[in-house]
């Protein structure tokens, strides 16, 4: 068998590790997530947010390691935990901010709302509400890219929670078969709602999950943005290579409830303090910087300038108008 | 500065808690992430946490209390040193979101067509030949096949095996197989795949070896495909066919004999067409593969090997969305679509022999339904019948005499009446499965029963 499923990146990682300026980056993007997922918390809190709201809060490392090694014209798709993914994209704070609340001036001018925005500009395909959908759907991304003779990679994003769904294993098997440039994130946060992986998933090893079809893997910690960068460039180089799918299984861990009304009930408060204290991705890599000879000056200036772009994506959001009813009607269908 | 902790909506539907408990008391410090208080909502007890760092300066509301409306400030954090404001307390409930909101008048529905224009005169495409409609599906997708790239053709036994009911015949041999392309069974995740395809830009034809397979991957085809250009606030189209043979064949059973207008039909965001004759066929499908929105072709088995006149000109195309009347008349209109145009039209010729002229009206789409030309025939008969193999419950026939009702209710001699299949799964056994669908003589019954 030609997989080579390997357990990399805990502690430390094994990969080279990123440049001053790479961390100073990658610190950046993480804040912004979790400053931004903050206030989305705060604003779903007042009532301006209303229905589902999935925040990103301690997942931050993954998406911004895997972003580090991509390129212009590589697709992401994600589930509905998705405004991470698209503040690393490129989208701006205020048109995700404004689509949360309902709002014209959002992605999908208030129609799509948390769980379902779009970029065709930043390649950002959704933003999907149905578990493990967009996995089926990333790998047609993936299609897309070799059918126009592209080096460019699809990456779909899917939770452990997804990683049961049947049609998964039926995109993994298509991957193999047509050798589809399409990186398989696992975002293992331990559980898929208020299910722990290990109720569950007779598999705890999701790397492994694409072994029969020879899709290698790599379970990586997710907490640990060195590590994913690491791990990430070896999938996309394998895949930009033209060698197939590749599966990296992020250990990683969502602060907040499921959604914003989650009991709680299904973890305890010392598991998440412990991870909060021992394992937080964006202290970890606010040590390393210190430890650079980073002046704590220049972080917290950082600090502040994001708050500003938060507060002023928040200010947008609600100062922007309710689409027009007229909105009602328009893009069910385009014109033939 | 002083800040309001507020009573946080903790769910969809939650307009108002109870404090079930508080985890700090006043004076205390708190780190961002600090679980304050204990709330109780509709669905369940919850945390609430601090999201800022700070010290407890006051608790507004004390333990217990119930029916706190979303919005209330419960407490107050300060910064260290920092006194609670004396105006604090008696500030009242969190401001409204100053929203710029627009009016919510309703708009006016533009849902239904224009009913009074009259009907635009079917294009003439001078002559024809007769050919099968198996034969005029395969031409159609070499057609669009060779006039864009961007067109590829997926599903089961498509390519090699040259189509389970040989409608790619000869596709792979002209197209090559980056575009046929042999699906393994896996509906749900070639569907998805092809989806995804279609959202970048490329225009997938996706074969069912029947549409009854197409319910392993309906969720892609009504949440992925038909959603999310509106979800997208109209970014991203989804240019793609779904097509396979629909509806009963021949002692093939439950399973494999169900029409699907109707459930696709229900769909905003999809188009449906339901082709009868070979013209139909090759014109639908040529306009389903080159519409920007995601189109269903219903197409029947038993048709396939049919022959019927159709137009040789390269060109030939048909518009989705607009009826065919195949046959004029006076007395009463029958509304068909796909093989059930057959029965209609049969239906005609004995009623004809009875004196009673049927205007037969042969619907090529389903969605969107051409409401004027059945409402202009009517207008004219005064009586309506549909006819249809499937289901009778919320099918299209009672679709179209909705519509009826509801646009020409004044001009109705009689109720409308619906010929359908029988409300039962598909028998395997000759004898009943002939009774299950709609015969001509149902036709002929239900016109009689009305003149």
């Amino acid at each position: 068998m030609e997989t080579t499923s390997e357990q990399v990146g805990a502690a430390g990682g094994n990969g080279p590790s990123l440049t001053r300026e790479q961390f100073l980056s990658a610190y950046h993007d993480m804040l912004l997530i979790r400053r931004f997922e903050e206030k989305a918390g705060q604003l779903y809190g007042m009532g301006l947010i209303g229905g589902f709201c999935h925040l990103y809060i301690g997942q931050e490392a993954v998406v911004v390691g895997l972003q580090m090694c991509l390129k212009d014209g590589d697709k992401l798709i994600t589930s509905y935990r998705d405004h991470g993914q698209m503040l690393v994209a490129g989208m701006t704070p205020r048109g995700v901010m404004a689509e949360l609340t309902g709002r014209a001036t959002g992605y999908s001018h208030g129609k799509g709302g948390s769980m379902h925005m779009f970029s065709r500009e930043k390649n950002f395909y959704g933003g999907h509400g149905i578990v493990g959908a967009q996995v089926a759907l990333g790998i047609g991304l993936a299609f897309a890219n070799k059918y126009r003779g592209t080096d460019e990679v699809a990456v779909a994003y899917f939770g452990d929670g997804a990683a049961g769904q049947g049609q998964v294993y039926e995109s993994f098997n298509l991957a193999a078969l047509h050798k589809l440039p399409c990186i398989f994130v696992i975002e293992n946060n331990k559980y898929g709602m208020g299910t722990a992986i290990e109720r569950a998933s007779a598999s705890h090893d999701l790397y492994k999950n694409g072994e029969p079809w020879g899709i290698p893997g790599q379970q990586v910690d997710g907490m640990d943005v060195a590590a994913v960068h690491a791990a990430a460039a070896e999938a996309v180089a394998h895949c930009r290579a033209g060698k197939g799918p590749y599966i990296l299984e992020m250990m990683t861990y969502r602060y907040r409830g499921h959604s914003m009304s989650d009991p709680a009930k299904y973890r305890t408060r010392e598991e998440v303090d412990q991870v909060r204290k021992t394992r937080d991705p964006i202290e970890h890599v606010k040590h390393i910087l210190l430890d650079a000879g980073v002046e704590e000056a220049t972080l917290k200036a950082m600090e502040t300038e994001i708050k500003a772009v938060v507060n002023d994506s928040a200010e947008f959001a609600q100062t922007s108008p309710e689409p027009d009813p007229s909105e009602l009607y328009t893009d069910v269908v385009l014109e033939a | 500065m002083a800040t309001e902790i507020l009573m946080p909506a903790l769910s969809p539907t939650m307009t108002e808690g109870k404090i079930a408990r508080w985890l700090k008391k006043e004076g205390d410090m708190i780190a961002a992430g600090d679980v304050l208080a204990e709330i109780e909502t509709d669905k369940a007890t919850m945390e609430i946490e601090a999201i800022e760092e700070g010290i407890l300066g006051r608790v507004l509301i004390g333990e217990g209390v119930e029916g706190v409306a979303v919005n209330t400030p419960i407490a107050i954090v300060v910064e260290d040193g920092e006194a609670v404001p004396d105006s604090v307390a008696s500030q009242p409930a969190a401001p409204a979101p100053q929203t710029a909101t627009a009016p919510q008048t309703p708009a006016s529905t533009p849902a239904s067509p224009v009913l009074d224009a009259a009907p635009e005169p079917e294009r003439e495409w001078g002559e024809t030949r007769e050919i099968t409609v198996r034969e005029a599906l395969r031409d159609a997708m070499a057609a669009e096949l060779r006039r864009d790239e961007d067109v590829f053709l997926l599903g089961e036994e498509v390519a090699d095996y040259q189509g389970a009911y040989k409608i790619s015949q000869g596709l792979l041999q002209e197209f090559g197989p980056k575009r046929v392309l042999d699906m393994p069974i896996t509906e749900h995740g070639f569907t998805g795949m092809a989806v995804g395809a279609a959202l970048t830009g490329l225009k997938p034809i996706v074969e069912f070896m029947t549409m009854n397979f197409a319910m392993q991957a309906i969720d892609h085809i009504i949440n992925s495909a038909a959603k999310t250009l509106y979800m997208s606030g109209g970014q991203m189209g989804c240019p793609i066919v779904f097509r396979g043979p629909n509806g009963a064949a021949a002692r093939v059973g439950a399973q494999h004999s169900q029409c699907y207008a109707s459930w696709y039909g229900h769909v905003p965001g999809l188009k449906v067409v339901a082709p009868w004759s070979a013209a139909d066929a090759k014109g639908l499908l040529r306009a389903a593969i080159r519409d920007p929105n995601p189109v269903i072709v219903l197409e029947n088995e038993i048709l396939y090997g049919q022959k019927f006149p159709c137009p040789v000109d390269e060109d030939f195309i048909l518009p989705i969305g607009k009826a065919k009347i195949e046959r004029a008349g006076t007395d009463v209109t029958i509304v068909a679509f796909s093989i059930a145009v057959g029965t209609a039209l049969d239906a005609a010729a004995e009623l004809a022999k009875q004196g009673i002229e049927a205007e037969v009206i042969n619907l090529r789409s389903i969605r969107p339904l051409d409401t004027a030309t059945i409402i202009n025939s009517v207008k004219k008969t005064s009586r309506l019948v549909t006819v249809e193999e499937g289901w009778p419950f919320a099918g299209i026939g009672a679709e179209v005499a909705m519509q009826v009702i509801e646009h020409a209710f004044d001009w109705l001699d009689a109720p409308p009446v619906r010929v359908a299949g029988e409300d039962v799964p598909m028998p395997f056994a000759a004898n009943l499965e002939k009774l299950a669908l709609p015969q001509p003589e149902h036709v002929v019954k239900a016109v009689r029963s009305l003149i």
